[in-house]
Protein backbone atom coordinates (compact mmCIF):
# COMPACT_ATOMS: atom_id res chain seq x y z
CA UNK A 1 0.00 0.00 0.00
CA UNK A 2 3.09 2.40 0.20
CA UNK A 3 3.42 4.72 -2.67
CA UNK A 4 5.42 3.17 -5.23
CA UNK A 5 8.48 5.44 -6.68
CA UNK A 6 10.27 7.20 -3.57
CA UNK A 7 10.19 10.82 -5.59
CA UNK A 8 6.43 10.88 -5.26
CA UNK A 9 5.31 12.79 -2.59
CA UNK A 10 3.31 12.13 0.35
CA UNK A 11 1.07 14.91 0.06
CA UNK A 12 0.73 17.10 -2.91
CA UNK A 13 -0.87 20.60 -3.02
CA UNK A 14 -1.79 22.62 -6.35
CA UNK A 15 -4.10 25.81 -5.96
CA UNK A 16 -5.47 24.19 -2.59
CA UNK A 17 -8.22 26.02 -2.00
CA UNK A 18 -10.82 26.03 1.50
CA UNK A 19 -13.71 28.54 1.34
CA UNK A 20 -16.63 28.30 4.37
CA UNK A 21 -19.02 30.76 1.98
CA UNK A 22 -17.33 33.53 1.28
CA UNK A 23 -14.75 33.11 3.27
CA UNK A 24 -11.26 31.94 2.02
CA UNK A 25 -9.84 29.91 5.12
CA UNK A 26 -7.17 28.72 2.61
CA UNK A 27 -6.47 30.42 -0.61
CA UNK A 28 -4.79 28.54 -3.63
CA UNK A 29 -1.17 27.19 -2.20
CA UNK A 30 0.93 24.72 -3.11
CA UNK A 31 3.69 22.90 -1.23
CA UNK A 32 5.32 18.59 -1.52
CA UNK A 33 5.54 16.91 1.32
CA UNK A 34 8.15 14.07 0.82
CA UNK A 35 8.61 10.72 2.19
CA UNK A 36 10.35 10.88 5.64
CA UNK A 37 10.52 14.89 6.28
CA UNK A 38 9.11 16.49 9.27
CA UNK A 39 7.07 20.06 7.39
CA UNK A 40 5.56 22.38 8.89
CA UNK A 41 2.89 24.94 8.73
CA UNK A 42 3.93 28.02 10.96
CA UNK A 43 1.77 31.00 11.38
CA UNK A 44 -0.38 33.03 13.71
CA UNK A 45 -4.08 31.55 14.86
CA UNK A 46 -6.28 31.85 11.89
CA UNK A 47 -3.70 31.68 8.80
CA UNK A 48 -5.43 28.70 7.77
CA UNK A 49 -3.28 25.98 8.76
CA UNK A 50 -6.24 23.91 10.68
CA UNK A 51 -8.08 24.29 7.43
CA UNK A 52 -5.47 22.90 5.69
CA UNK A 53 -4.68 19.90 7.77
CA UNK A 54 -8.27 19.02 8.11
CA UNK A 55 -8.39 18.73 4.10
CA UNK A 56 -5.58 16.77 4.42
CA UNK A 57 -6.78 14.62 7.02
CA UNK A 58 -9.83 13.87 4.75
CA UNK A 59 -12.21 15.42 7.16
CA UNK A 60 -12.81 18.38 5.24
CA UNK A 61 -13.65 18.53 1.56
CA UNK A 62 -11.21 20.94 -0.63
CA UNK A 63 -12.91 23.89 -2.62
CA UNK A 64 -10.63 24.30 -5.05
CA UNK A 65 -7.25 22.37 -6.42
CA UNK A 66 -5.61 19.01 -6.74
CA UNK A 67 -4.76 17.50 -3.48
CA UNK A 68 -3.14 14.09 -3.66
CA UNK A 69 -1.91 12.29 -0.14
CA UNK A 70 -0.52 9.02 0.10
CA UNK A 71 -0.76 9.09 -3.86
CA UNK A 72 -5.08 9.10 -3.49
CA UNK A 73 -7.62 11.55 -3.95
CA UNK A 74 -9.29 12.35 -0.95
CA UNK A 75 -12.21 13.42 -2.66
CA UNK A 76 -12.91 10.07 -3.72
CA UNK A 77 -10.84 7.99 -1.27
CA UNK A 78 -10.72 9.71 2.05
CA UNK A 79 -11.62 6.55 4.48
CA UNK A 80 -8.53 4.85 2.70
CA UNK A 81 -6.11 7.65 3.09
CA UNK A 82 -7.40 7.85 6.23
CA UNK A 83 -6.56 4.42 7.16
CA UNK A 84 -2.81 5.46 6.69
CA UNK A 85 -2.87 8.74 8.89
CA UNK A 86 -2.19 9.01 12.64
CA UNK A 87 -3.92 12.20 13.73
CA UNK A 88 -3.05 14.56 16.39
CA UNK A 89 -6.25 16.94 16.44
CA UNK A 90 -5.81 20.56 17.97
CA UNK A 91 -8.20 19.45 20.88
CA UNK A 92 -8.13 16.42 22.16
CA UNK A 93 -10.66 14.05 21.30
CA UNK A 94 -9.67 11.19 24.16
CA UNK A 95 -12.71 9.09 25.56
CA UNK A 96 -13.11 9.76 28.83
CA UNK A 97 -15.25 7.09 29.42
CA UNK A 98 -12.10 4.67 29.10
CA UNK A 99 -8.57 3.72 30.76
CA UNK A 100 -5.98 5.14 29.09
CA UNK A 101 -5.03 1.74 27.54
CA UNK A 102 -8.33 0.97 26.71
CA UNK A 103 -8.82 4.45 24.42
CA UNK A 104 -5.71 2.64 22.52
CA UNK A 105 -6.89 -0.70 22.30
CA UNK A 106 -10.11 0.20 21.21
CA UNK A 107 -9.13 3.09 18.48
CA UNK A 108 -6.64 -0.07 16.98
CA UNK A 109 -9.78 -1.87 16.81
CA UNK A 110 -11.16 0.77 14.34
CA UNK A 111 -8.09 -0.28 11.78
CA UNK A 112 -8.87 -3.08 11.44
CA UNK A 113 -6.39 -4.84 13.55
CA UNK A 114 -6.70 -7.89 15.85
CA UNK A 115 -7.50 -7.76 19.56
CA UNK A 116 -3.98 -9.23 20.20
CA UNK A 117 -2.15 -6.78 17.69
CA UNK A 118 -3.80 -3.98 19.89
CA UNK A 119 -2.80 -5.46 22.90
CA UNK A 120 0.61 -5.30 21.99
CA UNK A 121 1.18 -2.02 19.92
CA UNK A 122 -0.67 -0.31 22.62
CA UNK A 123 1.92 -1.70 25.72
CA UNK A 124 4.55 -0.82 23.09
CA UNK A 125 3.18 2.87 23.11
CA UNK A 126 2.21 3.50 26.29
CA UNK A 127 6.19 2.39 26.88
CA UNK A 128 7.43 5.39 24.27
CA UNK A 129 5.15 8.50 25.28
CA UNK A 130 5.92 7.38 28.88
CA UNK A 131 2.24 6.74 30.29
CA UNK A 132 2.95 3.04 30.72
CA UNK A 133 2.42 2.89 34.70
CA UNK A 134 -1.14 5.02 34.20
CA UNK A 135 -2.27 1.68 31.59
CA UNK A 136 -5.09 0.82 33.85
CA UNK A 137 -6.43 5.11 34.99
CA UNK A 138 -9.31 6.65 33.85
CA UNK A 139 -7.90 9.49 31.20
CA UNK A 140 -9.86 12.42 33.17
CA UNK A 141 -7.48 12.93 35.69
CA UNK A 142 -4.06 12.85 33.35
CA UNK A 143 -2.79 16.18 33.14
CA UNK A 144 -2.61 17.97 29.88
CA UNK A 145 0.86 16.90 28.35
CA UNK A 146 -0.17 13.19 29.64
CA UNK A 147 -3.27 13.40 27.11
CA UNK A 148 -1.26 14.99 24.38
CA UNK A 149 1.10 11.98 24.78
CA UNK A 150 -2.03 9.43 24.82
CA UNK A 151 -3.44 11.35 21.51
CA UNK A 152 0.09 10.80 20.52
CA UNK A 153 0.47 7.07 20.97
CA UNK A 154 -3.23 6.64 19.76
CA UNK A 155 -2.06 8.14 16.75
CA UNK A 156 0.57 5.91 16.13
CA UNK A 157 -1.29 2.89 17.12
CA UNK A 158 -1.75 2.22 13.19
CA UNK A 159 1.83 2.31 12.46
CA UNK A 160 0.63 5.18 9.70
CA UNK A 161 2.80 6.77 6.73
CA UNK A 162 1.94 9.94 7.81
CA UNK A 163 1.44 11.88 11.21
CA UNK A 164 -0.66 14.79 11.36
CA UNK A 165 -0.31 17.08 14.43
CA UNK A 166 -2.19 20.35 14.71
CA UNK A 167 -0.92 22.28 17.44
CA UNK A 168 1.25 19.87 19.10
CA UNK A 169 2.26 21.73 21.98
CA UNK A 170 -0.33 24.56 22.69
CA UNK A 171 -1.67 25.08 26.09
CA UNK A 172 1.23 22.95 27.11
CA UNK A 173 3.62 23.70 30.29
CA UNK A 174 7.51 24.13 29.03
CA UNK A 175 8.35 20.74 30.96
CA UNK A 176 5.35 19.59 29.01
CA UNK A 177 6.54 20.19 26.05
CA UNK A 178 9.98 19.75 25.94
CA UNK A 179 8.96 16.04 26.38
CA UNK A 180 6.83 16.05 24.03
CA UNK A 181 8.99 17.36 21.27
CA UNK A 182 11.33 14.79 22.37
CA UNK A 183 9.21 11.97 21.56
CA UNK A 184 8.20 13.67 18.56
CA UNK A 185 12.44 13.94 17.53
CA UNK A 186 12.68 9.96 17.94
CA UNK A 187 9.67 9.39 15.41
CA UNK A 188 11.36 11.80 12.52
CA UNK A 189 14.56 9.60 13.45
CA UNK A 190 12.60 6.97 12.91
CA UNK A 191 11.37 7.80 9.46
CA UNK A 192 8.05 8.88 10.63
CA UNK A 193 7.02 11.64 8.07
CA UNK A 194 5.32 14.79 10.11
CA UNK A 195 3.17 17.07 9.17
CA UNK A 196 2.42 19.68 11.92
CA UNK A 197 1.22 23.18 12.28
CA UNK A 198 2.30 25.62 15.39
CA UNK A 199 2.55 29.35 15.52
CA UNK A 200 5.81 28.49 18.01
CA UNK A 201 8.67 29.75 16.17
CA UNK A 202 10.91 27.55 18.52
CA UNK A 203 8.64 24.67 17.96
CA UNK A 204 9.13 25.12 14.25
CA UNK A 205 12.82 25.04 14.26
CA UNK A 206 13.21 22.07 16.33
CA UNK A 207 11.41 19.81 14.41
CA UNK A 208 10.91 20.83 10.67
CA UNK A 209 13.66 19.95 8.25
CA UNK A 210 11.42 22.62 5.95
CA UNK A 211 8.57 24.43 6.42
CA UNK A 212 6.22 27.22 4.99
CA UNK A 213 5.07 30.27 6.49
CA UNK A 214 0.89 31.04 6.02
CA UNK A 215 -0.48 33.93 6.72
CA UNK A 216 -4.01 35.13 5.99
CA UNK A 217 -4.78 32.04 4.01
CA UNK A 218 -1.62 32.38 1.92
CA UNK A 219 2.02 30.69 1.62
CA UNK A 220 4.39 33.74 2.37
CA UNK A 221 7.54 31.65 2.10
CA UNK A 222 9.09 28.38 1.94
CA UNK A 223 12.26 26.77 2.88
CA UNK A 224 14.34 25.35 5.90
CA UNK A 225 14.25 27.27 9.33
CA UNK A 226 17.83 27.74 8.43
CA UNK A 227 17.04 29.72 4.68
CA UNK A 228 14.45 31.48 5.71
CA UNK A 229 16.44 33.12 8.24
CA UNK A 230 19.37 33.87 6.10
CA UNK A 231 17.17 34.67 3.26
CA UNK A 232 14.78 37.19 5.31
CA UNK A 233 16.46 38.21 7.96
CA UNK A 234 20.23 38.85 9.43
CA UNK A 235 22.61 36.35 11.41
CA UNK A 236 22.02 38.64 14.46
CA UNK A 237 19.40 41.11 16.29
CA UNK A 238 19.90 43.62 18.70
CA UNK A 239 16.61 44.22 20.83
CA UNK A 240 16.71 47.59 22.69
CA UNK A 241 14.03 48.43 25.33
CA UNK A 242 13.59 52.10 26.65
CA UNK A 243 11.98 53.48 29.51
CA UNK A 244 8.33 54.32 29.12
CA UNK A 245 7.72 57.06 26.73
CA UNK A 246 11.23 57.43 25.28
CA UNK A 247 11.28 55.64 22.25
CA UNK A 248 8.60 57.63 20.99
CA UNK A 249 11.05 60.48 21.30
CA UNK A 250 13.67 58.40 19.32
CA UNK A 251 12.31 59.41 15.80
CA UNK A 252 15.42 59.04 13.19
CA UNK A 253 17.96 57.80 15.65
CA UNK A 254 18.31 54.27 14.25
CA UNK A 255 18.77 55.12 10.68
CA UNK A 256 22.07 53.93 9.20
CA UNK A 257 22.99 51.71 12.63
CA UNK A 258 21.64 48.75 11.26
CA UNK A 259 20.35 46.64 8.23
CA UNK A 260 16.67 46.66 9.29
CA UNK A 261 14.78 48.66 11.91
CA UNK A 262 11.78 47.20 13.69
CA UNK A 263 9.99 49.21 16.08
CA UNK A 264 7.63 47.56 18.13
CA UNK A 265 5.35 49.10 20.80
CA UNK A 266 7.59 47.94 23.42
CA UNK A 267 10.79 47.52 22.00
CA UNK A 268 13.33 48.57 18.88
CA UNK A 269 14.57 45.40 17.05
CA UNK A 270 18.47 46.32 14.99
CA UNK A 271 19.08 43.68 12.41
CA UNK A 272 22.42 43.08 11.72
CA UNK A 273 24.88 40.35 11.18
CA UNK A 274 26.79 41.54 14.38
CA UNK A 275 24.98 42.47 16.55
CA UNK A 276 27.62 43.75 19.38
CA UNK A 277 28.85 46.34 16.30
CA UNK A 278 25.30 47.60 16.55
CA UNK A 279 25.01 47.68 20.40
CA UNK A 280 28.42 49.35 20.57
CA UNK A 281 27.87 52.40 17.42
CA UNK A 282 23.90 53.10 19.54
CA UNK A 283 26.21 54.58 22.88
CA UNK A 284 28.31 56.06 20.68
CA UNK A 285 25.10 58.02 19.03
CA UNK A 286 23.81 58.87 22.79
CA UNK A 287 21.16 56.01 22.69
CA UNK A 288 20.64 54.28 26.44
CA UNK A 289 18.10 51.89 26.41
CA UNK A 290 17.53 50.46 29.70
CA UNK A 291 18.06 46.68 28.41
CA UNK A 292 19.94 45.45 25.80
CA UNK A 293 20.12 42.01 24.19
CA UNK A 294 21.62 40.88 21.39
CA UNK A 295 20.65 37.34 20.00
CA UNK A 296 20.50 34.95 16.98
CA UNK A 297 17.29 35.86 14.31
CA UNK A 298 15.00 33.02 14.96
CA UNK A 299 11.37 32.72 12.29
CA UNK A 300 9.82 34.92 14.87
CA UNK A 301 12.41 37.58 12.44
CA UNK A 302 11.20 36.30 9.71
CA UNK A 303 7.83 36.20 10.21
CA UNK A 304 7.69 40.08 11.08
CA UNK A 305 9.66 40.94 8.23
CA UNK A 306 7.53 39.16 5.93
CA UNK A 307 4.33 40.10 7.85
CA UNK A 308 5.02 42.79 9.54
CA UNK A 309 3.36 41.51 12.54
CA UNK A 310 4.45 39.31 15.55
CA UNK A 311 3.55 35.46 15.62
CA UNK A 312 1.91 35.53 18.75
CA UNK A 313 -0.36 39.09 19.35
CA UNK B 1 -7.11 -4.27 -4.53
CA UNK B 2 -8.31 -2.24 -7.24
CA UNK B 3 -5.53 0.60 -8.96
CA UNK B 4 -7.35 3.68 -9.66
CA UNK B 5 -5.55 6.32 -12.03
CA UNK B 6 -7.25 9.64 -12.61
CA UNK B 7 -6.48 11.77 -16.32
CA UNK B 8 -3.71 13.13 -15.14
CA UNK B 9 -2.11 10.32 -12.98
CA UNK B 10 -2.34 12.13 -9.29
CA UNK B 11 -3.73 8.64 -8.26
CA UNK B 12 -0.94 6.53 -8.30
CA UNK B 13 -1.00 4.49 -5.45
CA UNK B 14 -3.31 1.39 -5.12
CA UNK B 15 -6.18 1.61 -3.64
CA UNK B 16 -6.84 -0.44 -0.85
CA UNK B 17 -9.88 -1.91 0.18
CA UNK B 18 -12.45 -0.84 3.23
CA UNK B 19 -13.55 -3.05 5.37
CA UNK B 20 -17.52 -3.48 5.30
CA UNK B 21 -20.05 -1.93 6.80
CA UNK B 22 -20.96 -4.82 9.04
CA UNK B 23 -17.12 -5.55 10.43
CA UNK B 24 -17.25 -1.22 10.74
CA UNK B 25 -20.36 -1.28 12.81
CA UNK B 26 -19.51 -4.58 15.01
CA UNK B 27 -16.40 -2.02 15.97
CA UNK B 28 -18.47 0.79 17.52
CA UNK B 29 -20.44 -1.70 19.09
CA UNK B 30 -17.54 -3.43 21.04
CA UNK B 31 -16.62 0.66 21.75
CA UNK B 32 -19.72 1.28 23.15
CA UNK B 33 -19.84 -2.09 24.96
CA UNK B 34 -16.71 -1.33 26.87
CA UNK B 35 -17.50 2.14 27.91
CA UNK B 36 -21.00 0.67 29.04
CA UNK B 37 -19.29 -2.00 31.48
CA UNK B 38 -18.91 0.91 34.07
CA UNK B 39 -22.10 1.56 34.24
CA UNK B 40 -23.55 -1.61 33.82
CA UNK B 41 -24.77 -1.83 37.29
CA UNK B 42 -26.90 1.20 37.41
CA UNK B 43 -28.68 0.37 34.25
CA UNK B 44 -29.29 -3.09 35.29
CA UNK B 45 -31.14 -1.96 38.33
CA UNK B 46 -32.91 0.50 36.17
CA UNK B 47 -34.11 -1.72 34.13
CA UNK B 48 -35.80 -3.95 36.58
CA UNK B 49 -37.02 -1.56 38.40
CA UNK B 50 -38.98 0.70 36.01
CA UNK B 51 -41.18 -1.78 35.32
CA UNK B 52 -41.45 -2.99 38.87
CA UNK B 53 -42.58 0.52 39.93
CA UNK B 54 -44.79 1.11 36.35
CA UNK B 55 -46.63 -2.44 37.11
CA UNK B 56 -47.02 -2.25 41.29
CA UNK B 57 -47.94 1.38 40.90
CA UNK B 58 -50.37 1.64 37.64
CA UNK B 59 -51.18 -1.87 37.26
CA UNK B 60 -51.80 -3.49 41.06
CA UNK B 61 -53.40 -0.07 42.38
CA UNK B 62 -54.61 1.56 39.44
CA UNK B 63 -55.59 -1.62 38.29
CA UNK B 64 -57.17 -2.72 41.59
CA UNK B 65 -59.53 0.12 41.34
CA UNK B 66 -60.34 -0.82 37.31
CA UNK B 67 -60.87 -4.05 37.84
CA UNK B 68 -63.85 -3.61 40.62
CA UNK B 69 -65.98 -2.13 37.17
CA UNK B 70 -64.67 -3.78 34.36
CA UNK B 71 -64.90 -1.93 30.92
CA UNK B 72 -66.16 -4.15 28.48
CA UNK B 73 -63.26 -2.92 26.04
CA UNK B 74 -60.64 -4.46 28.01
CA UNK B 75 -62.54 -7.85 26.44
CA UNK B 76 -61.88 -10.07 30.03
CA UNK B 77 -58.42 -8.87 30.43
CA UNK B 78 -56.76 -7.61 34.23
CA UNK B 79 -56.34 -4.00 33.42
CA UNK B 80 -53.07 -5.07 34.86
CA UNK B 81 -52.60 -7.46 31.83
CA UNK B 82 -53.69 -4.63 29.28
CA UNK B 83 -51.27 -1.84 30.45
CA UNK B 84 -47.88 -4.22 30.94
CA UNK B 85 -47.43 -4.11 26.75
CA UNK B 86 -48.05 -0.44 26.72
CA UNK B 87 -45.09 0.62 29.43
CA UNK B 88 -43.20 -2.11 27.97
CA UNK B 89 -43.51 0.35 24.12
CA UNK B 90 -43.42 3.29 26.44
CA UNK B 91 -40.33 2.63 28.07
CA UNK B 92 -37.95 1.34 25.26
CA UNK B 93 -39.48 4.81 23.56
CA UNK B 94 -38.25 6.75 26.18
CA UNK B 95 -34.82 4.61 26.45
CA UNK B 96 -34.41 4.33 22.86
CA UNK B 97 -35.01 8.69 22.51
CA UNK B 98 -32.71 9.29 25.28
CA UNK B 99 -30.16 7.10 23.93
CA UNK B 100 -30.07 9.19 20.76
CA UNK B 101 -29.71 12.94 22.56
CA UNK B 102 -27.46 12.95 25.66
CA UNK B 103 -24.79 10.14 24.41
CA UNK B 104 -24.78 10.87 20.78
CA UNK B 105 -24.86 15.02 21.18
CA UNK B 106 -21.10 13.58 24.05
CA UNK B 107 -19.69 11.58 21.11
CA UNK B 108 -20.35 14.92 18.82
CA UNK B 109 -19.63 18.10 21.12
CA UNK B 110 -18.51 17.22 24.34
CA UNK B 111 -15.37 14.56 24.39
CA UNK B 112 -15.64 14.42 20.51
CA UNK B 113 -15.20 10.80 20.26
CA UNK B 114 -16.93 10.21 17.04
CA UNK B 115 -14.60 12.97 15.40
CA UNK B 116 -11.78 11.09 16.59
CA UNK B 117 -13.35 8.02 15.20
CA UNK B 118 -13.98 9.54 12.01
CA UNK B 119 -10.41 9.95 11.70
CA UNK B 120 -9.73 6.37 11.00
CA UNK B 121 -11.39 4.36 7.69
CA UNK B 122 -14.39 4.60 9.22
CA UNK B 123 -17.65 6.12 7.13
CA UNK B 124 -20.19 8.44 8.73
CA UNK B 125 -23.08 6.26 7.99
CA UNK B 126 -21.00 3.36 9.40
CA UNK B 127 -20.74 5.47 12.72
CA UNK B 128 -24.72 6.14 12.47
CA UNK B 129 -25.38 2.52 11.86
CA UNK B 130 -22.57 1.16 14.73
CA UNK B 131 -24.74 3.29 17.61
CA UNK B 132 -28.18 2.51 16.05
CA UNK B 133 -27.12 -0.99 16.58
CA UNK B 134 -25.66 -0.96 20.20
CA UNK B 135 -28.95 1.09 20.82
CA UNK B 136 -30.72 -1.93 19.33
CA UNK B 137 -28.69 -4.08 22.26
CA UNK B 138 -29.75 -2.16 24.55
CA UNK B 139 -33.35 -1.98 24.06
CA UNK B 140 -33.47 -5.54 23.87
CA UNK B 141 -31.46 -5.68 27.13
CA UNK B 142 -34.70 -3.37 28.49
CA UNK B 143 -37.24 -5.19 27.02
CA UNK B 144 -36.16 -8.43 28.04
CA UNK B 145 -36.18 -7.23 31.70
CA UNK B 146 -39.03 -5.81 31.37
CA UNK B 147 -40.36 -9.39 30.27
CA UNK B 148 -39.21 -10.87 32.95
CA UNK B 149 -41.07 -8.29 35.17
CA UNK B 150 -44.51 -8.93 33.52
CA UNK B 151 -44.13 -12.75 33.48
CA UNK B 152 -43.29 -12.48 37.12
CA UNK B 153 -46.33 -10.41 37.83
CA UNK B 154 -48.54 -12.69 36.54
CA UNK B 155 -49.51 -10.60 33.74
CA UNK B 156 -48.43 -12.42 30.41
CA UNK B 157 -51.30 -14.29 28.36
CA UNK B 158 -49.23 -16.14 25.48
CA UNK B 159 -45.96 -17.25 24.38
CA UNK B 160 -46.08 -14.31 22.26
CA UNK B 161 -44.69 -12.37 24.94
CA UNK B 162 -41.17 -13.06 23.19
CA UNK B 163 -42.37 -11.62 20.06
CA UNK B 164 -43.07 -8.73 22.07
CA UNK B 165 -39.40 -7.98 22.49
CA UNK B 166 -38.26 -7.19 19.33
CA UNK B 167 -41.72 -5.44 18.68
CA UNK B 168 -40.55 -2.91 21.47
CA UNK B 169 -36.92 -2.86 19.99
CA UNK B 170 -38.24 -1.29 16.62
CA UNK B 171 -40.51 1.02 18.41
CA UNK B 172 -37.76 2.56 20.17
CA UNK B 173 -35.67 2.58 16.89
CA UNK B 174 -37.98 4.24 14.90
CA UNK B 175 -37.22 6.86 17.66
CA UNK B 176 -33.80 6.33 17.91
CA UNK B 177 -32.69 6.91 14.17
CA UNK B 178 -34.43 10.17 13.41
CA UNK B 179 -33.45 12.05 17.21
CA UNK B 180 -29.81 10.91 16.59
CA UNK B 181 -30.54 12.94 13.07
CA UNK B 182 -31.58 15.91 14.92
CA UNK B 183 -28.97 16.07 17.35
CA UNK B 184 -26.23 15.61 14.75
CA UNK B 185 -27.41 19.03 13.66
CA UNK B 186 -27.30 20.28 17.70
CA UNK B 187 -24.42 21.76 19.41
CA UNK B 188 -25.64 22.68 23.03
CA UNK B 189 -28.66 20.02 24.71
CA UNK B 190 -30.89 23.55 25.22
CA UNK B 191 -33.51 21.63 22.56
CA UNK B 192 -33.74 17.86 24.40
CA UNK B 193 -35.65 19.13 27.08
CA UNK B 194 -38.54 20.46 24.61
CA UNK B 195 -38.26 17.62 22.39
CA UNK B 196 -38.82 15.03 25.61
CA UNK B 197 -41.52 18.01 27.06
CA UNK B 198 -43.64 18.31 23.98
CA UNK B 199 -42.90 15.75 22.08
CA UNK B 200 -42.13 12.19 23.89
CA UNK B 201 -44.03 13.05 27.31
CA UNK B 202 -47.67 13.55 24.99
CA UNK B 203 -47.04 10.56 22.78
CA UNK B 204 -46.49 8.75 26.04
CA UNK B 205 -50.03 10.33 27.41
CA UNK B 206 -51.88 9.69 23.82
CA UNK B 207 -50.98 6.95 22.51
CA UNK B 208 -52.83 3.93 24.18
CA UNK B 209 -50.24 3.15 26.54
CA UNK B 210 -52.79 3.13 29.94
CA UNK B 211 -56.10 3.23 28.16
CA UNK B 212 -57.59 2.01 24.51
CA UNK B 213 -57.64 5.29 22.44
CA UNK B 214 -61.52 4.34 21.56
CA UNK B 215 -61.48 6.09 25.32
CA UNK B 216 -60.60 9.60 24.16
CA UNK B 217 -62.62 12.25 22.04
CA UNK B 218 -63.21 10.80 18.56
CA UNK B 219 -61.38 14.18 17.62
CA UNK B 220 -58.46 13.33 19.13
CA UNK B 221 -58.31 9.75 17.87
CA UNK B 222 -56.66 10.59 14.45
CA UNK B 223 -53.67 11.44 17.00
CA UNK B 224 -52.80 7.83 18.27
CA UNK B 225 -52.52 7.08 14.02
CA UNK B 226 -49.51 9.48 13.11
CA UNK B 227 -47.69 8.67 16.85
CA UNK B 228 -45.34 5.78 16.05
CA UNK B 229 -45.81 5.26 19.86
CA UNK B 230 -49.70 3.78 19.26
CA UNK B 231 -48.32 1.30 16.28
CA UNK B 232 -45.81 0.19 18.69
CA UNK B 233 -48.21 -0.23 21.64
CA UNK B 234 -50.74 -1.57 19.57
CA UNK B 235 -48.41 -4.23 18.06
CA UNK B 236 -46.59 -4.84 21.68
CA UNK B 237 -50.33 -5.49 22.69
CA UNK B 238 -51.18 -7.80 19.96
CA UNK B 239 -48.40 -9.35 20.23
CA UNK B 240 -48.36 -10.28 24.34
CA UNK B 241 -51.94 -10.93 24.66
CA UNK B 242 -51.87 -13.25 21.43
CA UNK B 243 -54.35 -10.87 19.89
CA UNK B 244 -51.88 -10.41 16.47
CA UNK B 245 -54.01 -13.57 14.46
CA UNK B 246 -57.13 -10.97 14.89
CA UNK B 247 -55.85 -8.33 12.05
CA UNK B 248 -52.58 -9.44 10.83
CA UNK B 249 -52.68 -6.79 8.14
CA UNK B 250 -52.51 -3.99 11.18
CA UNK B 251 -49.97 -6.00 12.38
CA UNK B 252 -48.02 -5.95 9.40
CA UNK B 253 -49.14 -1.92 9.13
CA UNK B 254 -47.30 -1.29 12.42
CA UNK B 255 -44.66 -3.06 11.33
CA UNK B 256 -43.99 -1.22 8.09
CA UNK B 257 -45.01 2.33 9.62
CA UNK B 258 -41.84 1.53 12.28
CA UNK B 259 -39.36 0.14 10.07
CA UNK B 260 -40.00 3.07 7.87
CA UNK B 261 -39.75 5.82 10.12
CA UNK B 262 -36.32 4.16 11.63
CA UNK B 263 -34.94 3.74 7.65
CA UNK B 264 -35.73 7.28 7.02
CA UNK B 265 -33.94 8.23 10.43
CA UNK B 266 -30.68 6.49 9.49
CA UNK B 267 -30.96 7.72 5.81
CA UNK B 268 -31.44 11.37 7.67
CA UNK B 269 -28.57 10.38 9.99
CA UNK B 270 -25.97 9.77 7.81
CA UNK B 271 -26.27 12.62 6.11
CA UNK B 272 -26.46 15.04 9.38
CA UNK B 273 -23.86 12.64 10.81
CA UNK B 274 -21.23 13.39 7.49
CA UNK B 275 -22.41 17.04 7.61
CA UNK B 276 -21.10 17.55 11.01
CA UNK B 277 -17.93 15.59 10.58
CA UNK B 278 -16.81 16.44 7.38
CA UNK B 279 -16.53 20.15 8.34
CA UNK B 280 -17.70 21.43 5.12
Amino acid sequence: MSVDSASQPLIHARGLTKRFGTFTAVDAVDFDVARGEAFGFLGPNGAGKTSTMRMIGCTSPISDGELGVLGLDPRHHGPQIRARLGVVPQHDTLDNELTVRENLLIYGRYFGLTREECARRADELLDFVQLADRAGDLVEPLSGGMKRRLTIARSLINEPDLMLLDEPTTGLDPQARHLLWDRLYRLKQRGVTLVLTTHYMDEAEQLCDRLVVMDKARIVAEGSPQQLIARFSTREVAEFRFAPGIQETLDGQFEGLAERVERLPDRVLLYADDGEDVVLAARDRGLHPETVLVRRSTLEDVFLRLTGRSLIE
Amino acid sequence: MATLTDARGRTTAPVPELASSLATMARVIEHRALQYRRTFRASLFSSFGIPVLFLTAMGLGLGGYVDQNPDPSLAGLTYLQFLAPGVLAATVMQAGSFEAAYPILGGLQWNKIFHAMFATPIRALDIVLGNLAWVAIRLTMISVAFSIVVVAFGASRSPLLVAAIPAAVLTGLAFTAPIMAFTATQRTPDRFAAMFRFGITPLFLFSGTFYPIESLPSLLQPIAWISPLWHGVDLCRRLMLGTIDRDPLLGLIHVAVLAGITVLGVVAASRTFEARLMKG
